[in-house]
């Protein structure tokens, strides 16, 4: 762990500094797009003490410039749908967009609903799904060790 | 050649950077475990600075040169302030005369940087965030001033750093006279607003403005940002030493009144809300504005 930064002279090979540098901090943004917020509270849980994520460099930051990973919650309707094509649009690429909770995956119950034109990765690509109503912290963190993964092409 | 060494590598900008990153850890592993959490590991602010290197640097509609420029004239800047200090306290004989007014105009320039970026950014958040982080410089630089005056007045007006550090060496530390003691207190609280630290953090403040200054910031000029701000958390310090705690420079103290002096900036970081710009105007014009004129007046008295 103390000498984590010596495995790049053995490792640095087969991966360029930049993605191992990105994997180790990834600045989150939370883009919440009419949630119920009992997912945002859930997303906050990663931050307190039992599940510290700024262990693996994870913080939140408030502008959607300085994100590697834009944290989306809730089922976006007419308004917030575009905002968030925006948010995306506005953010420093590479950019990573994780939907968590059920609403953002896939619109559970409301599918049907007169006001949600469609689910979140219609409007921008979703590299993780974190479903449950809401997740668990673990179930977060297991997302996000699963995008670690993704962007490391394993 | 060898001013290019220690401008570039040894007491300037690669040694600091090295130094003020580590320094940043400190601050967040202590804000970690006085929170109850684990906190990153020690590579983590070296990692986060990579990896603004490596992300796309985006220009946001209408903005001008300056929008890149201004946060490389910061860093310089304080590389440069890094690199004066470092010269005065390795060899005191070799300080030029009135360096103390170079570095003193020198630490101003990394804020007057991150005005000059926010309003070049257009973004009404980071305009706010500007304004805010003009009035803070108004308020904070005349008890710096101030403070900064009653050690020149015990060094016997010089406005040299070698001079104050050697007459420091032959007479004792300034904090342990009246005067020094009042204007160290009133310049801990300045710093803790040049730095932007947690108090007077008001220019970037995450949660009502977003991100404040640097809002529209990605990619590479924000890491120069970073860095500035790690590379001020290196120089403040230092620069209160040299002015304050010069009775002993050898590496061992040096680095124990550094530490010291990280602890006291980290724990009013921990123990205090941010002020309202209104407040932190108050505070700074009125008590510590009266503690450094009395420390003047102490000093005009020989004490």
């Amino acid at each position: 762990m103390l000498l984590w930064p010596l495995s790049w002279l053995y490792w640095g090979y087969d991966m360029d500094l930049k993605t191992r540098a990105l994997t180790k901090s990834l600045w989150a943004f939370h883009a919440a797009t009419s949630p119920c917020n009992n997912c945002d509270i859930e997303v906050l849980d990663l931050f307190t003490p039992r599940h510290d994520v700024e262990r693996f460099g994870i913080t939140l930051v408030g502008s959607v410039r300085h994100a590697d990973v834009l944290v989306v919650t809730g089922v976006p309707n007419y308004k917030t749908g575009e905002r968030l094509k925006k948010l995306y649009g506005q953010a420093a690429k590479p950019c990573f967009v994780v939907a968590v909770g059920g609403c953002a995956c896939g619109r559970i119950l409301f599918q049907d609903s007169y006001n949600s034109p469609c689910p979140v990765d219609e409007i921008v690509p979703v590299d993780v799904y974190i479903p449950g109503c809401p997740p668990k912290p673990e179930a977060m963190i297991a997302g996000i060790m699963k995008l670690i993964k993704k962007v490391e092409g394993k | 050649m060898k001013a290019l060494f220690s401008y570039l590598i040894f007491p300037g900008f690669l040694f600091s950077a090295c130094v003020g990153l580590l320094a940043c850890w400190v601050d967040r592993k202590v804000t970690a475990r006085l929170q109850w959490r684990v906190g990153p590991p020690w590579y983590q602010n070296f990692l986060d600075i990579v990896k603004l290197f490596g992300k796309e640097t985006i220009l946001p509609e209408g903005a001008k040169l300056t929008f890149l420029l201004s946060p490389c004239l910061g860093l310089l800047s304080v590389a440069l302030v890094a690199t004066i200090l470092g010269v005065g306290i390795l060899s005191p004989a070799h300080s030029f005369m009135g360096d103390l007014i170079v570095v003193m105009y020198l630490l101003i320039i990394p804020a007057a940087s991150l005005i000059i970026g926010a309003f070049s950014s257009r973004n009404p958040f980071a305009s706010i965030g500007a304004s805010r982080e003009m009035k803070l410089i108004l308020g904070y630089e005349l008890p710096f001033i101030l403070a900064v005056i009653a050690v020149i007045i015990k060094a016997k007006c010089a406005i040299k750093l070698g001079t104050i550090i050697t007459c420091q060496m032959a007479l004792g530390s300034y904090i342990a006279s009246f005067s020094g003691a009042l204007a160290f207190l009133a310049v801990i609280f300045c710093m803790q607003a040049k730095l932007g630290a947690v108090p007077f953090d008001l220019a970037e403040s995450e949660q009502e403005l977003m991100g404040g200054a640097l809002i529209e910031y990605s990619g590479f000029p924000l890491a120069i940002f970073k860095l500035t701000k790690a590379l001020m958390l290196y120089v403040m310090p230092l620069f209160l030493i040299v002015l304050f705690l010069g009775k002993d420079l050898s590496p061992l103290f040096l680095v124990a009144k550094y530490t010291g002096i990280l602890v006291i900036i980290i724990l009013i970081k921990n123990t205090n809300p941010r002020l309202r710009i209104d407040q932190a105007l108050r505070f700074f014009w009125g008590p510590m504005t009266i503690i450094a004129t009395l420390a003047v007046i102490l000093a005009l008295l020989g004490l």
